[in-house]
């Protein structure tokens, strides 16, 4: 009765590692952020997926989310670059090195406002990399300036209005060609998880607008990205699970209600559909979607749309398997009877 | 020919023939096809075994507004740009009467017959050509005559200078390659030119080319054309860039040869990417992605493009992330002459970023040196763990220089401190303690730095950022660790000062006159060099190949009393750079600036040097 308790060894996943060794530095992020939340999130999708850390480059530009991938993943690589130009940096980052997993942070001021044009390009190539926009429409690290997804009409504590319509970084991505595009609620654990391990599975740019409140400067009663107003308006469009590619898919399903999506990798994203039938791979029921939610004032959530067989940049480039970063001298120093035959051409 | 030859040079009795030391000045509209004629000229004067270089002046716009281009022939083989015109060809009515009022006493002057010109001068050779008639005659295919025309002041040109019809020819063939039909086409053009000028005209000119042999061997290329082989060679894997002139050429010749080139012998696939970004901005994070994960990054652009890409640079130094840019310099923003030469960014580049900051410049003096600086660049980003610049300019990048064929490189490429495997990291770790990012273990100020995703070990790891770190790549905002990195990043650039290029000194003259010039200003400089010398001035030279500066710019001060440094912008950047750095000798530098847009040219630089030595 009296002797010390063994402290009980971590369970390691099939890497051999313990969840904790997907974990970073403590967060300096206000008390309760919901950025803190899907950092969890994003660690313990990692854990789950097995995910090698030393393989991970961890990319963000500037602003509160920004800092956050120095909270995960401490095994794996960072470059906090400058606002609004980490998808210039991801996507060299890939091209040197394509076995990298790419994974970027960003907020609504660092894409959606100084950012708007290299995030648009990077959809457009469609970089092999997680793109986590940690969505609260607010500026917090300047102190609470309205972003460029803040809702129309929605107000600032200060009484300031919001009156220029919001970006939807959703359908923006749609309509450049993304590959993967998913819109969720840090709030909603489950569903942001299974979306995160459905993003590691994917290969090419995969999106997640996640509605994360920022505490201290956006989440009063007359915030459409408060905790509040979330948690009442947020609709599920599917019910998600994932099974990754090395787990066996063993429970039935009703094809009646349910739908398998295979990503590249063998894993599956299991829709449970919940009012409508939705179907995620098709583009204009997507922008319906989108647009109607819009319109009702909906916040619907879930995975919008997905095109999991579609080439991703390295892949269009036809880039060696072996990273370019790694390559020897002698396969990237063309010989001397080329050079010959180069100068040969001057004559 | 010989005959022709004969005839040719008895009307000329009287007067002294100027052989193989003109210029031939070709006026044109641009989108008219006249490059390939005046490359055919060019071409046939080399083969002839004559030194040749070739400037095309040319306007921000596709077709339709005056273009110039510019073929000197020197036996001395000096191939600067030269003011005096000896020999002009009128293409454009637009600039003909300009064309004809600037052109010096006693040149011949080729223009239209039918635009009655010959009287507005009395002390040129006018050469009046039916071209329009001419083309009508030669060329049956209307959609072509527009482009035909140009080749029959080719064959105009080559009666009256004496080029050698055998390599006009070869010249043809080349530019054409295995198209026969143009080939046939243009020859043709050529040929009639040349038989109605040898039916009537008179040569009254004293200008005339003879066949020599001072270019066997050698080729002809641009100096963007020749980074970009240094580029493929120096084994560049990412390029990220945006289009600009005077630098898209040099990205397009990267592509082209990496294509041809730098296809994996093993697997066939391309040993580089290639990403035409969606500006500079872009262009510039690509290439800190790519050269912090490994690649050898580059990217190339020109003066707007350097502004833009400033916050990155920045933090590229501060990050120390290996980088080539190359900077083909030009005339100012917007609109401001973009296809004019100017060494314009040379005090912008030093110091870009906000912050404190300064980076490691090269500067070619040629299209050898584009070549080798551009493989040098990498080696030396990679060494340096920093952005490093490739300072050429629009003159040097964009115009036909001849040259020796460009040597293999013998050294193997330096990868610089890289811990690339677990092996590594663990002898690292013996020797060291542990592997920090930013700490100083040799001396030299350069770190060690892994690469992401290449060890397994969380020892390998660490987070990159800005100018807030610690030795440990930890955030810090404490005084004295953000000082003790400054710190050595200074230490840092005073290795770099003995890494980079030295200067070239041409010393022992005697002469307690120096000049320092750097960059496409050598060429004019050793002209002009030659022609004080001949007025019985001697110079020592001085030819900047890299900032910072390495001792031997003081030294070459010390032993001097007057220093003119040549600049071709108005501000006097690099005399500027070197009274900041050197400011116990400064009141010994005088300053030579040349900024009109043209290509500095050797009476400038002699006009003041002989100014300075008066007062």
């Amino acid at each position: 009765m009296s002797s010390v308790a063994e402290p009980k060894a971590l369970p390691t996943n099939r890497v051999g590692l313990t969840v904790k060794e997907y974990g970073g530095l403590k967060s300096t992020l206000c008390v309760g952020c919901g950025h803190d939340v899907i950092t969890r999130q994003i660690t313990q999708a990692f854990y789950d997926m097995g995910v090698e850390p030393y393989r991970v480059a961890k990319m963000s530009g500037i602003g509160c989310s920004s800092k956050t991938t120095a909270y995960f993943a401490d095994r794996g690589h960072g470059f906090n670059a400058v606002h609004g130009r980490m998808p210039a940096v991801a996507t060299g980052a890939v091209l040197a090195n394509s076995t990298l997993l790419a994974i970027g942070v960003s907020g609504d001021g660092d894409t959606a406002s100084i950012g708007a044009g290299q995030f648009v390009h990077l959809l457009r190539r469609n970089v092999p990399m997680i793109y986590i926009v940690e969505n609260n429409g607010v500026y917090g690290l300047t102190k609470g300036q309205f972003s460029a997804t803040a809702d129309l009409g929605s107000k600032l504590k200060t009484g300031v209005v919001n009156d220029l319509p919001a970006i939807d970084l959703c359908a923006l991505a749609i309509e450049l060609g993304c590959a993967y595009v998913a819109r969720s609620f840090s709030g909603d654990m489950k569903q942001l998880l299974a979306l995160l391990k459905g993003a590691i599975a994917h290969r090419g740019t995969a999106l997640l607008d996640v509605i994360s409140p920022c505490v201290t400067f956006n989440n009063h009663e007359d915030s459409t990205k408060s905790y509040k107003w979330a948690k009442d308006h947020e609709m599920p469009i599917q019910e998600i699970d994932f099974i990754p590619y090395f787990d066996e898919i063993t429970v039935d399903y009703d094809p009646g209600t349910t739908r398998d999506i295979a990503l590249h990798d063998g894993s599956h994203i299991r829709l449970k559909k919940l009012k409508e039938d939705y179907d995620p791979t098709n583009k204009h029921a997507a922008f319906n979607l989108l647009h109607e939610a819009r319109e009702k004032n909906e916040f619907l959530t879930g995975l919008v749309y997905v095109e999991p067989q579609k080439k991703d940049f390295v892949a269009l480039l036809g880039l060696t398997d072996e990273p370019l970063a790694t390559l020897p001298l002698d396969r990237v120093r063309p010989g001397r009877e080329a050079l010959a035959r180069m100068m040969e051409e001057l004559r | 020919m010989s005959t022709v030859l004969e005839e040719k040079t008895l009307e000329h009795a009287g007067g002294a023939s100027v052989v193989n030391d003109f210029s031939i000045h070709v006026a044109t509209a641009n989108g008219s096809g006249s490059m390939s004629s005046n490359n055919v000229l060019m071409r046939a004067i080399f083969q002839m075994g004559i030194p040749v270089s070739g400037k095309n002046l040319f306007p921000s716009n596709i077709q339709g507004l005056p273009t110039w281009f510019t073929i000197r022939a020197s036996r001395e083989g000096f191939i600067a740009r030269r003011r005096k015109i000896g020999f002009l060809i009128c293409m454009n009515p637009e600039t003909v009467h300009e064309d004809i009022r600037t052109v010096h006493p006693g040149a011949a002057v080729i223009c239209e017959e039918s635009l009655n010109l010959t009287s507005s001068r009395s002390d040129v050779h006018f050469y009046p050509v039916p071209f329009q008639k001419l083309v009508l005659e030669l060329v049956h295919d209307g959609k072509l005559r527009r482009l035909a025309v140009n080749m029959i002041y080719v064959g105009v040109a080559a009666w009256l200078l004496d080029i050698d019809m055998e390599e006009i020819r070869k010249a043809v063939v080349r530019q054409f390659k295995s198209k026969e039909k143009a080939v046939e086409i243009n020859w043709n053009a050529i040929r009639g030119g040349y038989d109605w000028a040898q039916k009537n005209l008179t040569k009254k000119d004293p200008y005339r080319l003879e066949r020599m042999n001072a270019t066997a061997g050698k080729i002809i290329i641009d100096g963007n054309a020749a980074a970009a082989i240094g580029c493929v060679m120096g084994g560049m894997t990412v390029l990220a860039w945006y289009p600009i002139t005077p630098s898209s050429s040099l990205a397009e010749s990267v592509m082209d040869y990496a294509h041809r080139f730098r296809m994996d012998p093993v697997t066939g696939k391309p040993t580089f990417a290639i990403v035409q970004a969606e500006d500079e901005l872009a262009a510039a994070g690509m290439v800190m992605g790519a050269g912090w994960a490994g690649a050898r990054a580059m990217t190339t652009t020109s003066g707007p493009g350097i502004s833009l890409m400033s916050e990155f640079v920045g933090l590229g130094y501060y990050a120390e992330v290996p980088a080539v840019i190359i900077d083909v310099q030009r005339v100012g923003p917007s609109t401001g002459l973009p296809t004019r030469t100017m060494q314009g960014d040379i005090l912008s580049t030093y110091f870009l970023s906000h912050g404190d900051a300064k980076h490691i410049l090269l500067i070619p003096g040629s299209v050898e040196e584009c070549y080798s600086l551009a493989m040098e660049a990498f080696d030396l980003a990679e060494r340096l763990q920093t952005p490093v610049f490739l300072m050429t300019d629009l003159d040097l990048g964009m115009n036909n220089w001849m040259a020796d064929p460009f040597p293999y490189p013998e050294k193997p490429a330096d990868r610089g401190k890289v811990i690339r495997t677990e092996e590594e990291l663990k002898d690292h770790i013996r020797k060291f303690r542990e592997f920090a990012r930013y700490r100083d273990v040799d001396g030299d100020a350069i770190p060690y730095r892994t690469l992401p995703g290449l060890i397994d070990n969380p020892a390998a790891t660490y987070f990159t950022r800005g100018s807030g770190h610690s030795e440990r790549a930890t955030y810090t905002e404490r005084p004295e660790e953000y000082k003790a990195n400054m710190d050595r990043l200074a230490r840092k650039f005073e290795t770099a000062r003995r890494f980079v290029p030295k200067p070239v000194v041409s010393n022992g003259s005697g002469s307690r006159v120096g000049v320092i010039a750097y960059g496409s200003s050598d060429f004019p400089v050793e002209e002009a060099r030659v022609l004080l010398a001949r007025k019985g001035l001697q110079t020592d030279y001085l030819r900047l190949r890299a900032l910072p500066a390495s001792d031997d710019v003081p030294a070459f001060l010390a032993s001097h009393d007057r220093v003119y440094v040549v600049d071709q912008n108005r501000d006097g950047q690099m005399y500027d750079v070197l009274r900041l750095e050197l400011p116990a000798d400064a009141l010994k530098l005088r300053s030579i600036r040349h900024y009109d847009g043209f290509p500095l040219d050797a009476e400038t630089v002699v006009e003041g040097i002989e100014v300075g030595e008066k007062n």
